[in-house]
């Protein structure tokens, strides 16, 4: 069955782990609830402050530079994803419009390349 | 043979061609390859009747065609996975009927951007080429091309489902689609210069689709209301501009010269569908029914204007929309005069982004003899670069007022 990848997006740069934030992971527990066994996979990422960005120029070999923070400061940030299985774009949606960020932010909703059997 | 014969040719074409596509994608299940097998089978068909004749089902001629075509597609092409396409056989599909809806729902799905709804409507439902549709638009053919690869792409690859929405999501659905074919028909209007060479009335291509809408969905009255719309609105276009290809304003235009029959039958589609809508016409229809008054009215000044002003409150109110405040504004000084007209602007909380606005303004602005003021709307609509009609007209009104 074809997978589609909902990538989380939430305004401000929220941390999962704080207790102002148990409401939104309620949510986010039942839309668990809710798609069971169509989630495969999927994680929530700690806030873009802990994250860290890698470039490398000129190829492989070049000047590797390792620097603290997103790759681009956006008003809305990755806070999380998840791997469905999914008929077909509509199924996709239709997870999708369940996924909190969808009105705390915006849930994008990608098809993934199918990887060769 | 001559141009009727040849135009008569490219209808059945096109008509019937667009319900082999609609088959042939269910049967493959890709667009793409549907596409270029119908591709294929219309060009023959266009090289073949007018010299053998049109066939007797022209429908199964094609979808043969087309079949087989597709066949030695997915033949050809390793690359061409696809199971349904390459279980093919020569067995003949019955078409079940819904095949057209669901590539008119394919085509305008809420995951395409509007623009690329406009492009795949006009190539898949209205059979129209490439170049045809870049000259229509008024869009680069590399732009559009990629436009409508990129649409084909998006379809394929996020797998955007062939299928007629279920009957809780129609309400959502529709009127994407009713948007679309009025898009279309708005290119039309809009496209009044252009390449002489290319036939294409958008217009009437839009008029086309929502007949079709009509067909499939007949008890709905905002497709109804469409219908009605489009056909009043065009029974006025041979009088929209003169000879010079200048705009004539409403109030100047010659009414013998409106198509009254076509408009008969746009009044009678919109008084049965507003007697169906009960309390709740939607905003197509009071569009529709607006439009109809014009058209109805035997002259400018006998026109039912306090019924016009009352429809347009009810499209302001269902509508963010400013150009309906600037329509109703026009209506609303033509029976309590151009003060309460104008009143009526400045309360507004948005302006139209182009010319209209500041067009009405100017007009109303005249009309009380407020002329500096009048003068300095006409060249803020001037500033906002309108088209040349429309600009040559502004210009004219603006020097009007200097000489009057």
């Amino acid at each position: 069955m074809p997978q589609y990848a909902l990538l989380t997006y939430h305004p401000g740069d929220p941390d999962w782990t704080a207790p102002d934030q148990a409401d939104t992971m309620a949510e986010y527990g039942a839309f668990g609830a809710h798609a069971g066994d169509a989630i495969v996979g999927g994680a929530a990422l700690f806030p873009t402050t802990t994250a860290t960005s890698v470039r490398i120029t000129g190829g492989p070999d070049g000047e590797v530079v390792v620097s603290d923070g997103p790759f681009a400061e956006t008003k809305e940030v990755l806070g999380g994803l998840y791997l469905v299985e999914a008929a077909d774009l509509d199924e996709a949606i239709e997870y999708a419009k369940r996924v909190p960020s969808s009105w705390h932010g915006t849930t994008e909703v990608r098809p993934l390349v199918p990887m060769p059997e | 043979m001559t141009d009727e014969v040849a135009d008569a040719i490219d209808r059945v074409v096109r008509d019937e061609g667009r319900r082999v596509l609609a088959t042939l994608v269910r049967t493959t299940g890709s667009l793409e390859l549907a596409e270029e097998a119908v591709a294929d089978a219309t060009e023959r068909a266009l090289r073949h009747w007018p010299r053998h004749g049109v066939p007797d089902e022209p429908r199964a001629w094609l979808t043969t065609v087309a079949r087989r075509r597709a066949i030695d597609l997915v033949r050809a092409d390793s690359r061409r996975r696809n199971r349904e396409a390459a279980t093919m056989t020569d067995e003949p599909v019955p078409d079940d009927g819904a095949d057209l809806l669901r590539l008119l729902f394919t085509c305008c799905h809420p995951a395409l951007s509007v623009d690329r709804r406009v492009a795949l409507a006009l190539r898949t439902l209205c059979g129209l080429s490439t170049h045809e549709i870049a000259a229509a638009l008024m869009v680069a053919e590399p732009t559009l091309a990629r436009r409508l690869v990129r649409a084909r792409r998006k379809i394929a690859d996020a797998r955007i489902p062939y299928r007629v929405p279920g009957d809780d999501e129609l309400g959502d659905r529709l009127p994407a689609l009713i948007q679309v074919v009025r898009l279309v028909f708005t290119e039309g209007h809009r496209a009044t210069s252009g390449d002489e060479l290319v036939r294409v009335d958008l217009c009437v291509e839009a008029i086309h689709l929502a007949s079709l809408l009509v067909e499939l969905f007949p008890r709905d009255t905002e497709v109804a209301g469409l219908w009605a719309l489009l056909t009043a609105v065009h029974a006025r276009a041979r009088t929209r501009t003169d000879a010079a290809g200048d705009v004539v304003l409403l109030r100047d235009q010659d009414r013998s010269r409106w198509d009254h029959d076509v408009i008969a039958l746009a009044e009678a589609g919109a008084t049965d569908a507003w007697a169906r809508a009960g309390d709740s016409p939607g905003p197509v229809l009071v569009e529709a029914a607006i439009a109809v008054l014009h058209a109805t009215a035997p002259t400018y000044a006998a026109t039912d204007w306090r019924a016009i002003t009352e429809l347009y409150e009810l499209l302001d109110a269902a509508t963010a929309n400013p150009a309906v405040r600037c329509n109703r504004a026009v209506a609303v000084a033509e029976w309590a005069g151009p003060a309460a007209g104008l009143a009526l602007l400045d309360e507004a909380p948005t302006r139209t982004p182009d010319h209209l606005w500041d067009a009405v303004r100017a007009d109303l602005l005249t009309r009380l003899g407020r002329r500096d003021d009048a003068a300095v709307a006409y060249r803020a609509a001037l500033a906002s670069g309108p088209p040349p009609p429309e600009r040559r007209l502004l210009e004219r009104r603006l020097a009007d007022l200097a000489t009057g």
